[in-house]
């Protein structure tokens, strides 16, 4: 087993899945030559070809586009948009096309492509690179969001959304991507999608989140145990659609919940999962579920962008607010 | 001024092709496809039948039996001049009013009718058509298109992919994205421009300063074409040998057919008196496809009014025969829509479906 990053997960992905299927076409802009503006696809271009590993001309809507005509012919489609602030640019190819390519065909054809792309605030990025999109995404059906919160998760569910054969928006959170490392096994493997995953038991309270914000929560869980108070932190792994299960059973045996997200408020993952807990397990809470978020502006110029991500005291003060009510 | 732009009067550089004239006389015999007597009769045939099939379901949408159509009457040689270029295997994108083509490459009239209705076996294309539906959203299907076209290149296909817009289409950022990438990969795809003159009302001249659409092809380094669309052999033509390139490894054309729709934008309640004047009505159906080529047919000895009765009776006979088996299709379902979106059920709609299975049964 190797210690790996988790854009060396990332890299680690999409070779084993161009070694396994020679359908599997890897390509956006910079992703040849240059090996990714992040060096994701760093060495793939030498080792499978150009005709596997390439370039595009620089505009999103017609990388998408293209992905879901190069579907109808037997291939899966791995496009990357370089900041995931551009698919405004792809909206129709992403929302209007892909993800309605197997119903608007009454199945005939569909569209196993696994959009890649970088995402998320606090390294200081210019305008419309680090914004949270993925309320967007689940909002739209017949997509599926994933977004890993490591580098063993990253690997297996980069896998497992490559094999998928409907579109899958494979969102990397660019905190991520090489802050820590983890063992990550050198074989393939698979990690379920539409799956939640226990990160941490507890007793007292669940914590739900997903991507960088698993690593906060879990952060303001160890403090809170020192204070007594004991957290179960769940990742989500998948955002859409949401593994309500393994939630409402947490749930149940904590009696109180808060959801964090890096997005901001309105309308957001986190308030879908609020509003489900509450339909399925209203009777179980001693109080009201929680949201840590950002404040619903657009994600600001980076000067501001640390007092505007939610931190681990936000995620404590919420679950004392829940804890005391 | 010291600098002069190179690319002033690159617009007269485009002279519309044209073989066939108004008067149904050969005006370009050097162009003359190669098409045999029994094809020539054959794209006669399509275009009369299609002006029925037109004439019908527009009846058929007034009486409510129809839902959304997109009337086609004036652009039969833009539309099935192209599609009779094309082999069984060649991949079609089309827009919203390109119905015609699909049905003359194998799509049921019954399932036209669906996709009218909004049914979606309509949109469910048989496995000897490679197609997909027509296209709602303006020019999404011109970067899809591209993708068939690379996709076809990288299996070694000697096929193309051919799509569809309008003049407003050309408009849109994907036409130039899609036709942009088509270029930039050498992909073999067509793109046809069926230029008839309106974007619903907004006149061709208010879209661009470009005279021509063909023209924008000299900016994606392609080759760009000019043809009278209502030639029937010209359109023929100029697809055909586009088709040629792109099979041979030469890349993809653009091709602009200058044309005309006679009636509405849809039968959604537009009305074009509000944006067109009776003289450019006659002006244009003056011009029209079926009149020029029946003199033509006629003149050679291949065509007659009784052909032509024989083809209308034919046309009607299998509308009526393909309404009736239309309506036999079971209603579309809110539970076979959840069924057909995912290749698995994803746990939300799982719940979902259960509701709705419920709901339905009542």
């Amino acid at each position: 087993m190797a210690e790996m990053t988790m854009i060396q997960a990332i890299t680690d992905a999409l070779r084993t899945e161009l070694k396994n299927d020679e359908d599997v076409l890897v390509f956006g802009e910079d992703v040849g030559q240059n090996g990714g503006v992040f060096r994701a696809t760093e060495g793939l271009q030498d080792e499978f070809g150009e005709e596997r590993v390439f370039d595009t001309p620089l505009a999103e809507s017609g990388i998408i586009g293209m992905a879901v005509g190069l579907s109808t012919q037997g291939f899966r489609p791995v496009p990357e948009i370089q900041f995931f602030g551009f698919v405004f640019e792809a909206m129709d190819a992403v929302a209007g096309q892909a993800a309605r390519f197997r119903y608007r065909s009454g199945g005939r054809w569909h569209a196993p492509i696994t959009i890649r792309s970088p995402f998320g605030g606090g390294v200081h990025t210019p305008e419309l690179h680090a914004d949270s999109l993925e309320g967007l995404m689940a909002q739209t059906p017949g997509l599926r969001v994933v977004i890993p919160s490591g580098p063993y998760d990253a690997k297996g569910l980069l896998i497992s959304s490559i094999r998928n054969n409907d579109p899958v928006i494979f969102l990397e959170h660019m905190k991520l991507y090489r802050s820590f490392r983890e063992e990550v096994p050198e074989e393939e493997y698979t990690i379920d999608l539409d799956k939640a995953v226990v990160k941490r038991e507890g007793t007292d309270i669940t914590l739900v989140g997903y991507g960088a914000m698993v690593h906060t929560a879990i952060k303001a869980a160890e403090e809170l145990e020192e204070e007594g108070i004991s957290c179960e932190v769940i990742d989500l792994r998948t955002v859409s659609p949401i593994d309500m299960d393994t939630i409402i059973e947490s749930v149940k045996k904590t009696n109180r919940a808060v959801v964090v997200q890096e997005a901001q408020r309105q309308a957001g993952v986190a308030a879908s999962i609020v509003a489900d807990i509450q339909e399925k397990a209203i009777l179980h809470l001693e109080a009201p579920v929680m949201r840590v978020t950002a404040p619903d502006t657009v994600y600001p110029f980076s000067q501001a962008e640390e007092v505007w991500l939610p931190d681990h005291t936000d995620i404590k003060e919420k679950v004392k607010e829940s804890m005391n009510f | 001024m010291v600098f002069k732009s190179p690319v002033e009067g690159i617009d007269e550089k485009f002279e519309m092709i044209q073989i066939l004239n108004e008067d149904g006389k050969i005006v370009n015999e050097d162009a003359m496809p190669d098409l045999s007597d029994d094809d020539l009769v054959e794209l006669m045939r399509r275009m009369v039948y299609t002006r029925i099939l037109d004439q019908r379901s527009i009846a058929l949408n007034r009486q409510g039996r129809l839902g959304f159509y997109a009337p086609t009457a004036g652009q039969e040689a833009s539309q099935l001049g192209s599609q009779f270029a094309l082999e069984q295997d060649d991949f079609i994108l089309p827009a919203y009013r390109d119905v015609p083509q699909l049905i003359w490459q194998g799509l049921p009239l019954y399932q036209a009718f669906l996709f009218s209705r909004g049914h979606y076996h309509g949109n469910q294309m048989p496995e000897d058509v490679q197609a997909v539906s027509p296209q709602i959203i303006i020019g999404a299907q011109i970067t899809q298109a591209a993708g068939v076209a690379l996709g076809l290149k990288r299996r070694g296909k000697k096929n193309v992919a051919i799509t569809y817009t309008g003049d407003g289409g050309a408009s849109q950022g994907d036409f130039y994205e899609g036709v942009n990438f088509a270029g930039a990969y050498q992909a073999p795809a067509i793109f046809i421009v069926q230029n008839n003159r309106f974007a619903i009302s907004v006149p061709v001249e208010k879209q661009s300063a470009a005279k021509t659409i063909a023209q924008k092809a000299a900016a994606m380094g392609i080759p760009g074409f000019l043809v009278d669309g209502m030639d029937v052999l010209a359109v023929y033509k100029v697809v055909q040998e586009a088709r040629e390139r792109a099979i041979n490894g030469d890349g993809p054309t653009l091709i602009e057919t200058l044309t005309y729709r006679y009636g509405p934008h849809t039968m959604a309640g537009d009305d074009p008196t509000r944006y067109r004047t009776e003289d450019m009505d006659s002006e244009w159906e003056k011009k029209d496809p079926i009149v020029r080529f029946r003199k033509y047919l006629e003149e050679k000895g291949l065509w007659s009014e009784d052909k032509e009765n024989e083809v209308i009776e034919t046309a009607k006979e299998e509308i009526k025969a393909a309404i009736k088996q239309a309506d036999k299709q079971e209603k579309q379902s809110v539970t076979d829509l959840m069924s057909i979106m995912h290749e698995e059920l994803p746990p939300n709609l799982e719940e979902q479906m259960e509701e709705y299975k419920e709901k339905e049964s009542k």
